[in-house]
Protein backbone atom coordinates (compact mmCIF):
# COMPACT_ATOMS: atom_id res chain seq x y z
CA UNK A 1 0.00 0.00 0.00
CA UNK A 2 1.42 3.23 -0.89
CA UNK A 3 1.43 4.92 2.41
CA UNK A 4 2.87 8.37 2.30
CA UNK A 5 6.41 8.44 4.17
CA UNK A 6 6.27 10.03 7.84
CA UNK A 7 8.47 13.34 6.57
CA UNK A 8 7.95 16.60 8.84
CA UNK A 9 6.26 18.17 5.70
CA UNK A 10 4.42 15.43 4.80
CA UNK A 11 2.85 15.21 8.35
CA UNK A 12 1.97 18.85 8.85
CA UNK A 13 0.62 19.49 5.25
CA UNK A 14 -1.57 16.11 5.94
CA UNK A 15 -2.91 17.65 9.25
CA UNK A 16 -3.21 21.03 7.94
CA UNK A 17 -5.56 19.74 4.99
CA UNK A 18 -7.78 17.69 7.51
CA UNK A 19 -8.27 20.23 9.84
CA UNK A 20 -8.93 23.34 6.87
CA UNK A 21 -11.28 20.90 5.37
CA UNK A 22 -12.92 19.70 8.76
CA UNK A 23 -13.34 23.44 9.98
CA UNK A 24 -14.90 24.75 6.93
CA UNK A 25 -17.35 22.27 6.69
CA UNK A 26 -18.57 22.55 10.57
CA UNK A 27 -18.01 26.35 9.95
CA UNK A 28 -21.02 25.76 6.54
CA UNK A 29 -23.21 23.14 8.81
CA UNK A 30 -22.91 25.58 11.62
CA UNK A 31 -24.16 28.29 9.49
CA UNK A 32 -27.35 25.97 7.96
CA UNK A 33 -28.16 25.06 11.54
CA UNK A 34 -28.29 28.02 13.16
CA UNK A 35 -31.49 29.47 12.45
CA UNK A 36 -33.15 26.19 13.13
CA UNK A 37 -31.51 25.82 16.73
CA UNK A 38 -32.59 29.55 17.42
CA UNK A 39 -35.91 28.43 16.31
CA UNK A 40 -36.34 25.17 18.54
CA UNK A 41 -35.00 27.04 21.17
CA UNK A 42 -37.93 29.68 20.89
CA UNK A 43 -40.32 26.61 19.95
CA UNK A 44 -40.25 25.51 23.67
CA UNK A 45 -41.08 28.41 25.55
CA UNK A 46 -43.99 28.73 23.06
CA UNK A 47 -45.38 25.38 23.27
CA UNK A 48 -45.11 25.91 26.85
CA UNK A 49 -46.50 29.61 26.64
CA UNK A 50 -49.62 27.83 25.08
CA UNK A 51 -49.76 24.94 27.61
CA UNK A 52 -49.99 27.61 30.52
CA UNK A 53 -51.98 30.56 29.31
CA UNK A 54 -55.69 30.94 27.66
CA UNK A 55 -55.72 31.61 24.07
CA UNK A 56 -53.68 35.49 23.64
CA UNK A 57 -53.11 37.76 20.29
CA UNK A 58 -50.09 39.25 21.71
CA UNK A 59 -46.87 37.82 21.89
CA UNK A 60 -45.66 37.07 25.35
CA UNK A 61 -42.19 36.31 24.05
CA UNK A 62 -41.42 40.06 23.01
CA UNK A 63 -43.36 41.29 26.02
CA UNK A 64 -41.57 39.43 28.52
CA UNK A 65 -39.48 40.83 30.76
CA UNK A 66 -37.10 39.97 33.83
CA UNK A 67 -37.06 40.72 37.48
CA UNK A 68 -33.95 39.96 39.57
CA UNK A 69 -34.93 38.67 43.41
CA UNK A 70 -32.62 38.10 46.21
CA UNK A 71 -34.58 34.28 46.74
CA UNK A 72 -33.08 32.48 43.51
CA UNK A 73 -30.31 33.16 41.96
CA UNK A 74 -31.55 32.66 38.20
CA UNK A 75 -33.62 35.94 36.79
CA UNK A 76 -37.48 35.31 36.90
CA UNK A 77 -39.41 36.23 33.69
CA UNK A 78 -42.56 37.04 33.46
CA UNK A 79 -44.62 36.82 30.11
CA UNK A 80 -47.83 38.80 30.29
CA UNK A 81 -50.87 37.04 27.55
CA UNK A 82 -53.14 39.51 26.01
CA UNK A 83 -55.75 39.77 23.93
CA UNK A 84 -56.38 43.47 21.84
CA UNK A 85 -54.32 44.81 24.70
CA UNK A 86 -55.75 43.23 27.80
CA UNK A 87 -54.44 41.32 29.85
CA UNK A 88 -56.00 38.05 30.25
CA UNK A 89 -53.39 36.00 32.04
CA UNK A 90 -49.43 35.63 32.89
CA UNK A 91 -46.91 33.08 32.94
CA UNK A 92 -44.55 33.25 34.79
CA UNK A 93 -41.36 31.09 35.14
CA UNK A 94 -39.86 30.66 38.64
CA UNK A 95 -37.66 28.09 40.05
CA UNK A 96 -36.03 26.76 43.40
CA UNK A 97 -33.07 25.50 43.96
CA UNK A 98 -34.09 23.07 46.94
CA UNK A 99 -34.80 19.65 45.03
CA UNK A 100 -33.21 16.41 45.93
CA UNK A 101 -30.87 17.39 43.29
CA UNK A 102 -31.15 20.82 42.91
CA UNK A 103 -32.71 23.24 40.22
CA UNK A 104 -36.30 22.64 39.32
CA UNK A 105 -37.62 25.35 37.37
CA UNK A 106 -41.54 25.99 36.24
CA UNK A 107 -43.65 28.02 34.48
CA UNK A 108 -46.62 28.50 36.14
CA UNK A 109 -50.06 30.31 34.20
CA UNK A 110 -52.07 32.87 36.00
CA UNK A 111 -55.36 34.48 36.02
CA UNK A 112 -55.52 37.56 36.11
CA UNK A 113 -57.11 37.32 39.82
CA UNK A 114 -54.25 35.20 40.79
CA UNK A 115 -55.46 31.59 40.06
CA UNK A 116 -53.04 28.85 38.88
CA UNK A 117 -54.31 27.72 35.29
CA UNK A 118 -51.55 25.58 34.73
CA UNK A 119 -47.48 24.15 35.58
CA UNK A 120 -45.02 23.26 33.29
CA UNK A 121 -41.74 22.02 34.65
CA UNK A 122 -38.90 23.33 32.30
CA UNK A 123 -35.81 21.97 34.21
CA UNK A 124 -35.74 19.24 36.99
CA UNK A 125 -32.85 16.63 37.61
CA UNK A 126 -35.33 14.43 40.19
CA UNK A 127 -35.06 10.60 40.46
CA UNK A 128 -36.32 9.27 37.72
CA UNK A 129 -40.19 7.50 38.55
CA UNK A 130 -39.93 9.36 41.85
CA UNK A 131 -39.42 13.08 41.86
CA UNK A 132 -40.32 13.03 37.99
CA UNK A 133 -43.75 12.44 39.06
CA UNK A 134 -44.09 16.64 39.18
CA UNK A 135 -44.87 15.83 35.38
CA UNK A 136 -47.59 13.95 35.81
CA UNK A 137 -51.27 15.11 35.17
CA UNK A 138 -52.40 13.71 38.62
CA UNK A 139 -49.90 15.31 40.47
CA UNK A 140 -50.32 18.73 38.46
CA UNK A 141 -54.10 19.01 38.80
CA UNK A 142 -54.48 19.66 42.85
CA UNK A 143 -52.60 23.27 41.87
CA UNK A 144 -54.92 24.13 38.68
CA UNK A 145 -57.52 26.35 39.14
CA UNK A 146 -56.72 27.24 42.87
CA UNK A 147 -55.76 30.72 43.94
CA UNK A 148 -53.11 30.58 46.46
CA UNK A 149 -54.20 33.86 48.52
CA UNK A 150 -56.78 30.77 50.39
CA UNK A 151 -54.71 27.42 48.89
CA UNK A 152 -51.53 26.94 51.10
CA UNK A 153 -49.13 25.60 48.76
CA UNK A 154 -47.19 24.02 51.98
CA UNK A 155 -47.57 19.98 51.64
CA UNK A 156 -49.45 18.58 54.14
CA UNK A 157 -47.01 17.37 56.18
CA UNK A 158 -45.95 20.82 56.58
CA UNK A 159 -49.22 21.81 57.31
CA UNK A 160 -49.97 22.48 53.88
CA UNK A 161 -52.90 21.56 51.41
CA UNK A 162 -50.45 19.74 49.26
CA UNK A 163 -50.49 16.18 48.58
CA UNK A 164 -46.69 14.90 48.16
CA UNK A 165 -45.60 12.63 45.84
CA UNK A 166 -45.29 9.47 47.61
CA UNK A 167 -40.97 9.06 47.97
CA UNK A 168 -40.44 12.85 46.93
CA UNK A 169 -41.62 15.08 49.52
CA UNK A 170 -38.63 17.50 48.97
CA UNK A 171 -38.70 17.31 45.66
CA UNK A 172 -42.21 18.61 46.00
CA UNK A 173 -41.55 21.04 48.56
CA UNK A 174 -39.33 22.64 46.20
CA UNK A 175 -41.74 22.44 43.65
CA UNK A 176 -44.55 23.93 45.54
CA UNK A 177 -41.78 26.58 46.52
CA UNK A 178 -41.33 27.52 43.49
CA UNK A 179 -45.24 28.05 42.63
CA UNK A 180 -45.45 30.08 45.84
CA UNK A 181 -42.39 32.65 44.63
CA UNK A 182 -44.20 32.76 40.86
CA UNK A 183 -47.44 34.00 43.01
CA UNK A 184 -45.67 36.20 44.97
CA UNK A 185 -43.81 37.82 42.10
CA UNK A 186 -47.08 37.96 40.19
CA UNK A 187 -48.99 39.86 43.47
CA UNK A 188 -45.77 42.40 43.66
CA UNK A 189 -45.56 43.33 39.81
CA UNK A 190 -49.52 42.93 39.04
CA UNK A 191 -49.86 46.44 37.67
CA UNK A 192 -46.56 46.80 36.17
CA UNK A 193 -45.91 45.84 32.34
CA UNK A 194 -42.43 45.84 30.61
CA UNK A 195 -42.78 49.43 30.12
CA UNK A 196 -42.52 50.91 33.18
CA UNK A 197 -39.94 48.26 34.58
CA UNK B 1 -17.56 26.34 51.89
CA UNK B 2 -19.26 26.36 48.15
CA UNK B 3 -15.77 24.74 46.95
CA UNK B 4 -16.54 22.11 49.88
CA UNK B 5 -20.12 21.47 48.68
CA UNK B 6 -18.59 20.78 44.94
CA UNK B 7 -16.12 18.38 46.06
CA UNK B 8 -18.86 16.55 48.02
CA UNK B 9 -21.02 16.36 44.86
CA UNK B 10 -18.70 15.18 42.78
CA UNK B 11 -16.75 12.74 45.01
CA UNK B 12 -19.91 11.18 46.69
CA UNK B 13 -23.23 12.62 44.97
CA UNK B 14 -22.66 12.30 41.47
CA UNK B 15 -19.84 10.06 41.48
CA UNK B 16 -18.25 10.34 37.43
CA UNK B 17 -18.37 6.79 37.06
CA UNK B 18 -20.99 5.26 39.50
CA UNK B 19 -23.78 7.81 38.44
CA UNK B 20 -22.88 9.64 35.17
CA UNK B 21 -21.51 6.67 33.60
CA UNK B 22 -17.95 8.38 32.45
CA UNK B 23 -14.57 6.61 32.55
CA UNK B 24 -16.63 3.24 32.91
CA UNK B 25 -14.06 1.89 30.03
CA UNK B 26 -10.90 1.84 32.21
CA UNK B 27 -12.78 1.61 35.13
CA UNK B 28 -14.05 -1.95 33.91
CA UNK B 29 -10.46 -2.47 31.80
CA UNK B 30 -7.78 -1.57 33.88
CA UNK B 31 -9.59 -2.46 37.53
CA UNK B 32 -8.54 -6.33 38.20
CA UNK B 33 -5.84 -5.41 40.16
CA UNK B 34 -5.76 -3.12 43.04
CA UNK B 35 -1.94 -1.58 41.88
CA UNK B 36 -2.83 -0.91 38.12
CA UNK B 37 -5.87 1.18 39.69
CA UNK B 38 -3.71 3.31 41.82
CA UNK B 39 -1.46 3.92 38.38
CA UNK B 40 -4.74 4.98 36.21
CA UNK B 41 -6.17 7.44 39.31
CA UNK B 42 -2.81 9.18 39.60
CA UNK B 43 -2.33 9.84 35.55
CA UNK B 44 -6.18 11.05 35.40
CA UNK B 45 -5.87 13.25 38.56
CA UNK B 46 -2.89 14.44 36.32
CA UNK B 47 -4.21 14.52 33.07
CA UNK B 48 -7.99 15.48 34.15
CA UNK B 49 -6.87 18.79 36.11
CA UNK B 50 -4.44 20.10 33.32
CA UNK B 51 -7.03 19.55 30.67
CA UNK B 52 -10.03 21.53 32.62
CA UNK B 53 -7.82 24.73 32.88
CA UNK B 54 -6.20 24.36 29.61
CA UNK B 55 -9.55 23.98 28.18
CA UNK B 56 -11.48 25.92 29.79
CA UNK B 57 -9.58 29.37 29.45
CA UNK B 58 -9.28 28.31 25.58
CA UNK B 59 -13.15 28.51 25.48
CA UNK B 60 -13.45 31.37 27.89
CA UNK B 61 -10.95 33.43 25.74
CA UNK B 62 -10.57 31.95 22.38
CA UNK B 63 -14.19 30.39 21.25
CA UNK B 64 -16.34 32.67 22.89
CA UNK B 65 -15.11 35.61 22.11
CA UNK B 66 -14.76 34.77 18.45
CA UNK B 67 -18.12 32.76 18.30
CA UNK B 68 -16.89 29.83 17.44
CA UNK B 69 -18.75 28.16 20.43
CA UNK B 70 -19.58 25.16 18.02
CA UNK B 71 -16.03 24.13 18.00
CA UNK B 72 -16.03 22.82 21.10
CA UNK B 73 -16.14 19.44 20.86
CA UNK B 74 -12.90 19.29 18.22
CA UNK B 75 -10.77 21.77 19.90
CA UNK B 76 -11.15 20.26 23.55
CA UNK B 77 -10.35 16.47 22.09
CA UNK B 78 -7.51 17.52 19.88
CA UNK B 79 -6.00 19.76 23.40
CA UNK B 80 -6.81 16.65 25.42
CA UNK B 81 -4.42 14.06 23.14
CA UNK B 82 -1.90 16.94 22.48
CA UNK B 83 -1.64 17.11 26.37
CA UNK B 84 -1.60 13.72 26.92
CA UNK B 85 1.15 13.32 24.26
CA UNK B 86 3.20 16.47 26.12
CA UNK B 87 2.80 15.01 29.79
CA UNK B 88 4.61 11.85 28.69
CA UNK B 89 7.57 13.30 27.11
CA UNK B 90 7.82 16.18 29.91
CA UNK B 91 7.40 13.19 32.72
CA UNK B 92 10.21 11.11 31.01
CA UNK B 93 12.31 13.99 31.03
CA UNK B 94 11.37 15.45 34.12
CA UNK B 95 10.41 12.63 36.81
CA UNK B 96 11.76 9.23 35.75
CA UNK B 97 10.15 7.44 38.80
CA UNK B 98 6.98 9.12 38.19
CA UNK B 99 6.99 8.50 34.28
CA UNK B 100 7.05 4.55 35.14
CA UNK B 101 4.52 4.22 37.57
CA UNK B 102 2.05 6.43 35.41
CA UNK B 103 3.56 6.12 31.64
CA UNK B 104 1.62 2.88 30.48
CA UNK B 105 -1.75 4.71 31.71
CA UNK B 106 -1.05 7.76 29.53
CA UNK B 107 -2.20 6.95 25.88
CA UNK B 108 -5.31 5.50 27.64
CA UNK B 109 -6.47 8.28 28.52
CA UNK B 110 -6.89 10.37 25.35
CA UNK B 111 -10.27 8.19 24.84
CA UNK B 112 -11.07 8.27 28.61
CA UNK B 113 -14.72 9.98 27.97
CA UNK B 114 -13.63 11.21 31.75
CA UNK B 115 -11.47 13.97 30.73
CA UNK B 116 -13.18 15.20 27.98
CA UNK B 117 -16.81 14.65 30.34
CA UNK B 118 -15.01 16.75 32.93
CA UNK B 119 -13.54 19.38 30.73
CA UNK B 120 -17.51 19.79 29.10
CA UNK B 121 -19.46 19.89 32.19
CA UNK B 122 -16.80 22.36 34.26
CA UNK B 123 -17.92 24.67 31.73
CA UNK B 124 -21.58 24.58 33.11
CA UNK B 125 -20.79 24.78 36.46
CA UNK B 126 -22.95 27.75 37.86
CA UNK B 127 -21.19 31.15 38.56
CA UNK B 128 -18.22 28.95 36.91
CA UNK B 129 -14.72 30.32 37.25
CA UNK B 130 -11.57 29.14 36.36
CA UNK B 131 -10.42 28.10 40.57
CA UNK B 132 -14.18 26.15 40.17
CA UNK B 133 -13.53 24.63 36.97
CA UNK B 134 -9.69 22.61 39.04
CA UNK B 135 -11.39 22.31 41.80
CA UNK B 136 -14.55 20.43 39.87
CA UNK B 137 -11.41 18.69 37.96
CA UNK B 138 -9.84 17.57 41.27
CA UNK B 139 -13.03 16.49 42.95
CA UNK B 140 -14.19 14.53 40.16
CA UNK B 141 -10.76 12.84 39.41
CA UNK B 142 -10.86 11.85 43.34
CA UNK B 143 -14.49 10.67 42.80
CA UNK B 144 -12.92 8.43 39.70
CA UNK B 145 -9.94 6.89 41.77
CA UNK B 146 -11.96 6.22 44.88
CA UNK B 147 -14.60 4.16 42.79
CA UNK B 148 -11.78 2.07 41.01
CA UNK B 149 -9.73 1.66 43.95
CA UNK B 150 -13.04 0.05 45.72
CA UNK B 151 -13.81 -1.90 42.36
CA UNK B 152 -10.56 -3.31 42.26
CA UNK B 153 -10.14 -4.10 46.09
CA UNK B 154 -13.69 -6.18 45.55
CA UNK B 155 -12.51 -7.67 42.19
CA UNK B 156 -8.80 -9.00 43.72
CA UNK B 157 -10.94 -10.65 46.72
CA UNK B 158 -13.68 -12.22 44.08
CA UNK B 159 -11.31 -13.90 42.19
CA UNK B 160 -10.43 -16.45 45.11
CA UNK B 161 -14.56 -16.94 44.70
CA UNK B 162 -16.51 -19.72 43.29
CA UNK B 163 -18.78 -18.62 40.80
CA UNK B 164 -21.69 -19.92 38.47
CA UNK B 165 -20.11 -20.59 35.12
CA UNK B 166 -22.00 -18.02 33.26
CA UNK B 167 -21.86 -15.54 35.64
CA UNK B 168 -17.52 -15.38 35.36
CA UNK B 169 -15.81 -12.65 34.17
CA UNK B 170 -18.02 -9.42 32.55
CA UNK B 171 -21.46 -10.23 34.48
CA UNK B 172 -20.50 -10.61 37.68
CA UNK B 173 -18.11 -7.50 37.79
CA UNK B 174 -21.13 -5.34 36.05
CA UNK B 175 -23.07 -7.07 39.14
CA UNK B 176 -20.27 -5.41 41.59
CA UNK B 177 -20.17 -2.63 40.06
CA UNK B 178 -23.83 -2.55 40.24
CA UNK B 179 -23.77 -2.91 43.69
CA UNK B 180 -21.40 0.14 44.31
CA UNK B 181 -23.40 1.97 42.16
CA UNK B 182 -26.16 1.24 44.60
CA UNK B 183 -23.97 2.52 47.93
CA UNK B 184 -23.67 5.39 46.17
CA UNK B 185 -26.92 6.43 45.92
CA UNK B 186 -27.42 6.52 49.22
CA UNK B 187 -25.44 10.30 49.44
CA UNK B 188 -28.21 11.08 47.05
CA UNK B 189 -30.18 14.61 48.47
CA UNK B 190 -26.83 15.00 50.47
CA UNK B 191 -25.75 18.47 48.97
CA UNK C 1 -18.60 -15.33 -5.08
CA UNK C 2 -16.19 -15.77 -2.45
CA UNK C 3 -15.92 -12.02 -1.85
CA UNK C 4 -19.52 -11.95 -1.57
CA UNK C 5 -19.34 -14.63 1.22
CA UNK C 6 -16.93 -12.70 3.11
CA UNK C 7 -18.81 -9.62 3.13
CA UNK C 8 -21.27 -11.52 5.03
CA UNK C 9 -18.91 -12.63 7.61
CA UNK C 10 -17.95 -9.15 7.60
CA UNK C 11 -21.54 -7.37 8.31
CA UNK C 12 -22.53 -10.41 11.04
CA UNK C 13 -19.41 -10.36 13.06
CA UNK C 14 -20.44 -7.07 14.14
CA UNK C 15 -23.88 -8.03 15.24
CA UNK C 16 -22.49 -11.93 16.82
CA UNK C 17 -18.76 -12.33 17.13
CA UNK C 18 -17.28 -9.44 18.09
CA UNK C 19 -20.96 -7.43 19.22
CA UNK C 20 -19.20 -4.22 20.19
CA UNK C 21 -21.00 -3.90 23.54
CA UNK C 22 -21.46 -7.46 24.75
CA UNK C 23 -18.22 -9.12 23.32
CA UNK C 24 -15.43 -6.81 23.15
CA UNK C 25 -17.03 -3.95 26.17
CA UNK C 26 -16.19 -1.21 23.75
CA UNK C 27 -17.99 2.28 24.26
CA UNK C 28 -19.51 1.13 27.39
CA UNK C 29 -20.25 5.10 28.67
CA UNK C 30 -23.30 5.96 25.97
CA UNK C 31 -24.51 2.24 26.81
CA UNK C 32 -24.80 2.55 30.46
CA UNK C 33 -25.43 6.00 30.45
CA UNK C 34 -28.13 7.17 27.89
CA UNK C 35 -30.42 3.66 28.09
CA UNK C 36 -33.20 4.43 31.05
CA UNK C 37 -35.41 4.33 27.49
CA UNK C 38 -35.72 2.43 24.62
CA UNK C 39 -35.84 5.68 22.52
CA UNK C 40 -32.52 7.02 23.90
CA UNK C 41 -30.56 4.42 23.55
CA UNK C 42 -32.11 4.05 19.78
CA UNK C 43 -31.35 7.71 19.29
CA UNK C 44 -27.54 7.47 20.72
CA UNK C 45 -27.57 4.50 18.94
CA UNK C 46 -28.46 5.39 15.18
CA UNK C 47 -25.94 8.54 16.25
CA UNK C 48 -23.07 6.52 16.87
CA UNK C 49 -23.57 4.24 13.61
CA UNK C 50 -23.89 7.76 11.56
CA UNK C 51 -20.13 8.53 13.11
CA UNK C 52 -18.86 5.29 12.70
CA UNK C 53 -20.45 4.95 8.93
CA UNK C 54 -18.81 8.33 7.77
CA UNK C 55 -15.51 7.78 9.84
CA UNK C 56 -14.88 4.81 8.46
CA UNK C 57 -15.75 5.74 4.91
CA UNK C 58 -13.40 9.02 4.89
CA UNK C 59 -10.94 7.13 6.58
CA UNK C 60 -10.34 4.92 4.11
CA UNK C 61 -10.98 6.98 1.10
CA UNK C 62 -7.99 8.87 2.67
CA UNK C 63 -5.90 6.26 4.29
CA UNK C 64 -3.05 6.17 1.21
CA UNK C 65 -2.77 9.82 2.03
CA UNK C 66 -1.79 10.02 5.75
CA UNK C 67 1.31 9.32 6.73
CA UNK C 68 1.87 7.12 9.22
CA UNK C 69 3.10 8.90 12.21
CA UNK C 70 0.17 11.26 12.36
CA UNK C 71 -2.99 8.78 11.68
CA UNK C 72 -4.11 8.55 14.95
CA UNK C 73 -4.74 12.76 15.53
CA UNK C 74 -6.13 12.98 11.79
CA UNK C 75 -8.63 10.19 12.78
CA UNK C 76 -9.12 12.14 15.80
CA UNK C 77 -10.10 15.62 13.94
CA UNK C 78 -12.42 13.39 11.35
CA UNK C 79 -13.98 11.78 13.89
CA UNK C 80 -14.70 15.29 15.96
CA UNK C 81 -15.63 16.91 12.94
CA UNK C 82 -18.61 14.31 12.42
CA UNK C 83 -19.92 13.99 15.93
CA UNK C 84 -20.09 18.18 15.90
CA UNK C 85 -22.61 18.05 12.70
CA UNK C 86 -24.34 14.94 14.87
CA UNK C 87 -24.43 17.84 17.47
CA UNK C 88 -25.39 20.78 15.67
CA UNK C 89 -28.32 18.32 13.20
CA UNK C 90 -29.67 16.81 16.42
CA UNK C 91 -30.41 19.86 18.11
CA UNK C 92 -31.84 22.20 15.62
CA UNK C 93 -33.49 18.91 14.18
CA UNK C 94 -34.71 16.94 17.19
CA UNK C 95 -33.93 18.93 20.32
CA UNK C 96 -36.01 16.19 22.29
CA UNK C 97 -33.19 13.86 21.89
CA UNK C 98 -30.68 16.25 21.71
CA UNK C 99 -31.40 17.33 25.89
CA UNK C 100 -32.11 13.82 26.68
CA UNK C 101 -28.72 12.57 25.65
CA UNK C 102 -27.05 15.65 26.37
CA UNK C 103 -22.93 15.11 27.24
CA UNK C 104 -23.18 11.62 25.64
CA UNK C 105 -23.08 13.46 22.32
CA UNK C 106 -19.86 15.41 22.38
CA UNK C 107 -18.34 12.33 24.03
CA UNK C 108 -19.20 10.45 20.78
CA UNK C 109 -15.92 11.14 20.16
CA UNK C 110 -14.04 9.55 22.74
CA UNK C 111 -16.20 5.92 22.30
CA UNK C 112 -13.23 3.88 21.75
CA UNK C 113 -15.36 1.49 19.31
CA UNK C 114 -15.06 4.44 16.31
CA UNK C 115 -11.28 5.08 16.76
CA UNK C 116 -10.91 1.46 17.24
CA UNK C 117 -12.75 0.66 13.73
CA UNK C 118 -11.01 3.38 11.68
CA UNK C 119 -7.30 1.89 13.34
CA UNK C 120 -7.87 -1.58 13.38
CA UNK C 121 -9.84 -2.05 10.22
CA UNK C 122 -10.88 0.89 7.55
CA UNK C 123 -7.08 1.87 7.39
CA UNK C 124 -6.46 -1.44 6.28
CA UNK C 125 -9.36 -2.14 3.85
CA UNK C 126 -11.21 -1.27 0.98
CA UNK C 127 -13.98 1.11 0.96
CA UNK C 128 -17.03 -1.33 0.38
CA UNK C 129 -15.85 -3.57 3.34
CA UNK C 130 -15.33 -0.52 5.56
CA UNK C 131 -18.90 0.30 5.30
CA UNK C 132 -19.65 -3.04 5.57
CA UNK C 133 -17.90 -3.03 8.87
CA UNK C 134 -19.15 -0.08 10.12
CA UNK C 135 -22.62 -1.11 8.86
CA UNK C 136 -22.41 -4.68 10.75
CA UNK C 137 -20.56 -3.31 13.99
CA UNK C 138 -23.15 -0.01 14.24
CA UNK C 139 -25.89 -2.12 14.22
CA UNK C 140 -24.61 -4.75 16.36
CA UNK C 141 -24.16 -1.75 18.31
CA UNK C 142 -27.46 -0.48 18.56
CA UNK C 143 -29.08 -3.25 18.95
CA UNK C 144 -27.35 -3.73 22.56
CA UNK C 145 -28.17 -0.01 22.92
CA UNK C 146 -31.80 -0.84 22.21
CA UNK C 147 -32.19 -3.97 23.99
CA UNK C 148 -30.60 -2.56 27.64
CA UNK C 149 -33.25 0.55 27.05
CA UNK C 150 -36.39 -1.66 26.49
CA UNK C 151 -35.43 -4.11 29.33
CA UNK C 152 -34.78 -1.24 31.43
CA UNK C 153 -37.64 0.78 30.86
CA UNK C 154 -40.17 -2.34 30.48
CA UNK C 155 -39.18 -3.18 34.41
CA UNK C 156 -38.58 0.25 35.44
CA UNK C 157 -40.99 2.47 34.02
CA UNK C 158 -43.41 -0.34 32.64
CA UNK C 159 -43.39 1.20 29.04
CA UNK C 160 -42.01 0.77 25.89
CA UNK C 161 -41.05 3.16 23.48
CA UNK C 162 -43.15 5.69 25.51
CA UNK C 163 -46.20 2.96 24.94
CA UNK C 164 -47.21 2.73 28.41
CA UNK C 165 -48.42 -0.80 29.70
CA UNK C 166 -48.99 0.05 33.52
CA UNK C 167 -50.76 3.37 34.98
CA UNK C 168 -48.85 6.87 35.62
CA UNK C 169 -48.62 6.19 39.08
CA UNK C 170 -47.96 1.79 39.22
CA UNK C 171 -45.17 0.77 41.46
CA UNK C 172 -42.80 0.01 39.47
CA UNK C 173 -38.73 -1.27 39.33
CA UNK C 174 -37.36 2.06 39.76
CA UNK C 175 -34.23 0.58 40.42
CA UNK C 176 -33.71 -0.24 36.94
CA UNK C 177 -33.96 3.45 35.47
CA UNK C 178 -31.77 4.68 38.07
CA UNK C 179 -27.77 4.43 37.83
CA UNK C 180 -27.48 0.90 39.34
CA UNK C 181 -29.66 -0.58 36.97
CA UNK C 182 -27.89 -0.14 33.89
CA UNK C 183 -24.97 -2.12 35.27
CA UNK C 184 -27.52 -4.57 36.88
CA UNK C 185 -29.85 -4.84 33.67
CA UNK C 186 -26.40 -5.05 31.11
CA UNK C 187 -24.93 -8.12 33.54
CA UNK C 188 -28.07 -10.22 33.09
CA UNK C 189 -28.42 -8.93 29.51
CA UNK C 190 -24.79 -10.50 28.99
CA UNK C 191 -25.45 -13.68 30.90
CA UNK C 192 -28.06 -14.23 28.00
CA UNK C 193 -26.49 -12.85 25.24
CA UNK C 194 -23.34 -15.41 26.30
CA UNK C 195 -25.85 -18.42 26.27
CA UNK C 196 -27.67 -17.74 23.14
CA UNK C 197 -24.62 -16.98 21.10
CA UNK C 198 -22.95 -20.66 22.42
CA UNK C 199 -25.88 -22.48 21.43
CA UNK C 200 -25.67 -20.78 18.06
CA UNK C 201 -22.01 -21.47 17.06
Amino acid sequence: MGKKASTFTNMTLTLFVITVVAGISLGYINQVTEGPIAQAKLQRTTNALNDVLPEFNNSPIDDMWKLKTEVVKDSIEIYPGMIDGERIGSAIVASSEKGYNGLIKIMVGFKPDGSIINIRVLEQKETPGLGTKIKNEKFISQYRDKNPATFNLKVKKDKGEVDAITGATITTRAYSEAVQLAYDILMENKTQEKTNE
Amino acid sequence: MEYILIIIAAVFVNNIVLSQFLGICPFLGVSNKLSTSVGMSGAVLFVMTIATLVTYLLYQFVLTPMGMEYLRTITFILVIASLVQMVEIILKKVSPALYQALGVFLPLITTNCAVLGVAILALGLEDASLLKAVVFAIANAIGFALAIVVFSSIREKLELADLPEGMKGVPINLLVAGLLSLAFLGFAGLV
Amino acid sequence: MSEKIDQKQNFLKGIIKDNPVFVMLLGMCPVLGVTSTAFNGLGMGMATLFVLLMSNIVVSIIKSQVPAKVRIPAFIIIIASFVTIVEMVLEAFIPFLYEQLGIFIPLIVVNCLILGRAEAFASKNNLLSSIIDALGMGIGFTIALVALGASRELLGSGSLFDFRFVSEDASTLILFILPPGAFIALAYLSIIFNKVTAKMT
